[in-house]
């Protein structure tokens, strides 16, 4: 598991072991040099354990409305204070995680998995294959996520499935592009055209041996764009294409809280506070793991 | 060079092409009947008949297809299904509004980040960087209906330095900028964070090529080699964010026009969603197709301003 993220042919492994190995490596540079990924980890993880733990944890029910409570403002019995309908923020708060962070790993994954198939594909073909898939793709990624998101969820209804198709076929494109860049190079290489030589399958050299090459910028795609798809999701339920009330999402909880902000404006700032702290917790690791795997930065760093 | 820009127009059409194409029959194809969508489930068979034939969904459906197509081309793009108005008449009432917005952002936020990038990289590792580098990130985290909220709690609300709603209806210049100020920063701030960020990669690239190190052996000082020779050839990738983000700028002006309420696309996508309205939804994708396609298009041929270099071939 030492220096897995150079480019280098797959020794006698497993493709699984040099998976793990190149994920892991390119993971532990990012903890050791980057302060910054190590304060985004523990941020991220933090919230995943609250949203794992919301159930056991919340002080209420997040959907029981007590109408005599609401819009209190912060207090020791409601530590982030009330909603309109009386409900308590902090639990609606730490129940809403789920949503956002189900969402947005379920997408990023789908996403991943056939972005990854479309670009290893498209580079390991080449020519007209290429060209007509990399057109397709231009032209989905030429659109700003939200307004694909907002049409696609608005033709296809809101509801917790549709909302990961329309974030993952907005993704798509990115991570097709992202695995074709070095597919092409790599297509190239000695130990490939030996593969080829040795009467290797194509779909064998892709997967076992051109694969294993690109996870690390799979990776740190992965991570930058959960930071998209969780701000994607949360924008869809402000503007009112989540998943239904009661049901709390952080996106929602804003829109509910922007609607009364003149009365109280700590249903709006909290939740709003939250999607921010994620998102950014995202971007740090995804920006700390990019500069880790960089031949270019490594260098002078 | 005339070929090139036929060439980018040439795709430009096919993508506009396979747009139309798409959002044609992705709502047609998919699950759900608009009429019943548009009257409810309580209509009786009479006036969904009556209704299919007033949108021509009684006619084959390559017909359509090719009437769709049509229209779109001439202008015609049907009337709203709730106010009965011409689509494009609609679209293009609120349109100037939007595009003021984007446009003033885009000022700001170039202007905003483009020094603090410069900044950056010339302190790279030092205290100005890691504070760039931390707001920055902070600026491209925050969903544009986040930092909205902040701002208009912060300037509006709490300080009420401007107004609550900005109606975007002031005619005069003070009152336009009243209104424009806070919708335009908000969104110019998710822009500096992208623009500073690539300025500050960029920059520092520049900075290491040997035609700096001769400029700066020959004892210009740093001030005047960062600007007379490194800012022009920094540019470049700075450019192509700048037409990346324009995207996401449009994007994000949706959420902004919300906060703030104003007038715009935005708004006015909104509210087709809400009631259902497929007539306008289906103009709305047009529109923002032909404004991507078209900010592409300008983005390919400013690279030639700013770098001589590029052929286009």
């Amino acid at each position: 598991m030492s220096k897995a993220t150079d480019v280098s042919p797959p020794a006698r492994r497993s493709e699984f072991m040099l998976l793990a190995g190149n994920a892991l490596g390119a993971t532990r540079k990012a903890l050791t040099h980057n302060p910054t990924t190590l304060v985004g980890t523990i941020i991220f993880l933090l919230i995943v354990v609250l949203a794992i733990l919301a159930p056991l944890i919340a002080p209420y029910d997040p959907v029981a409305q007590r109408i005599v409570n609401r819009l209190q403002g912060p207090s020791w019995a409601h530590w982030l204070g009330t909603d309109y309908y009386g409900r308590d923020i902090l639990s609606r708060l730490l129940h809403g995680a789920r949503y956002s962070l189900m969402i947005g790993i379920a997408s990023i994954t789908l996403a991943v998995i056939i972005g990854s198939l479309i670009g290893l594909v498209a580079g390991y073909f080449g020519g007209r294959i290429d060209i007509v898939i990399m057109q397709i793709m231009d032209v989905v990624l030429a659109f700003p996520a939200l307004i694909l998101g907002i049409i696609l969820v608005a033709v296809l209804g809101a509801s917790v499935t549709n909302i990961i198709i329309a974030i993952a076929f907005t993704a798509v494109p990115a991570f097709a592009r992202i695995a074709r860049a070095p597919v092409m190079v790599l297509r190239e290489r000695e130990f490939v055209q030996a593969g080829r030589a040795l009467g290797f399958s194509d779909l064998r050299i892709m997967f076992r041996h051109i694969l294993p090459n690109i996870v690390p910028e799979i990776i740190v795609m992965a991570s930058l764009w959960m930071a998209t798809a969780v701000r994607t999701e949360a924008s869809l339920a402000f503007i009112g294409l989540g998943i239904a009330p009661p049901t709390p999402t952080w996106g929602g909880m804003v829109r509910e809280g922007f609607e009364n902000i003149l009365d109280s404006y700590s249903v709006a700032l909290f939740p709003s506070l939250a999607v921010l702290v994620l998102v950014l917790a995202l971007n740090l690791i995804g920006d700390g793991l990019r500069d880790a795997i960089d031949p270019k930065l490594a260098k002078n760093a | 060079m005339l070929g090139f820009v036929l060439r980018r127009l040439g795709f430009a059409v096919v993508t506009l092409f396979a747009v139309l194409t798409l959002v044609f029959f992705v709502i047609r194809v998919l699950p759900g009947d608009p009429t019943v969508v548009i009257l409810g489930d309580q209509a009786s068979a009479q006036s969904i008949a009556l209704l299919r034939e007033r949108i021509g969904l009684d006619r084959p459906i390559w017909l359509q297809y090719v009437q769709f197509l049509g229209g779109a081309l001439r202008g015609d793009w049907g009337t709203s299904l709730v106010s009965g108005r011409p689509v494009i008449g609609e679209i293009l009432n609120v349109l100037p509004h939007t595009l003021e917005l984007t446009a003033f952002a885009l000022v700001l936020g170039v202007a905003m980040g483009l020094p603090a990038g410069i900044w950056a990289a010339v302190n790279r590792n030092r205290i100005p960087d890691y504070v760039t580098r931390i707001v920055s990130l902070l600026g491209l985290s925050a969903p544009a209906f986040v930092s909205g909220i902040v701002l208009l709690l912060v300037f509006a609300i709490v300080l009420r330095w401007f107004p609550v709603i900005s109606s975007g209806q002031s005619t005069d210049l003070w009152g336009k900028l009243r209104d424009l100020t806070l919708p335009a920063l908000n969104l110019a701030l998710i822009m500096a964070a992208y623009v500073t960020r690539v300025t500050r990669s960029s920059m520092l690239e520049v900075l290491s090529q040997d035609y700096v190190r001769t400029a700066m052996a020959k004892g210009a000082s740093g001030t005047a080699v960062v600007l007379r020779h490194a800012l022009r050839n920094c540019l470049i990738p700075v450019v192509t964010v700048v037409g990346l983000y324009l995207g996401i700028l449009i994007g994000n002006s949706v959420l902004t026009e919300i906060v703030f309420n104003r007038p715009g696309l935005g708004k006015l996508i909104v509210g087709a969603l809400n009631q259902r309205d497929y007539t306008m939804l289906q103009g709305m994708m047009v529109i923002y197709t032909l404004i991507v396609v078209l900010v592409n298009l300008a983005t390919d041929l400013v690279y030639g301003l700013v770098d001589p270099r590029v052929q286009y071939k």
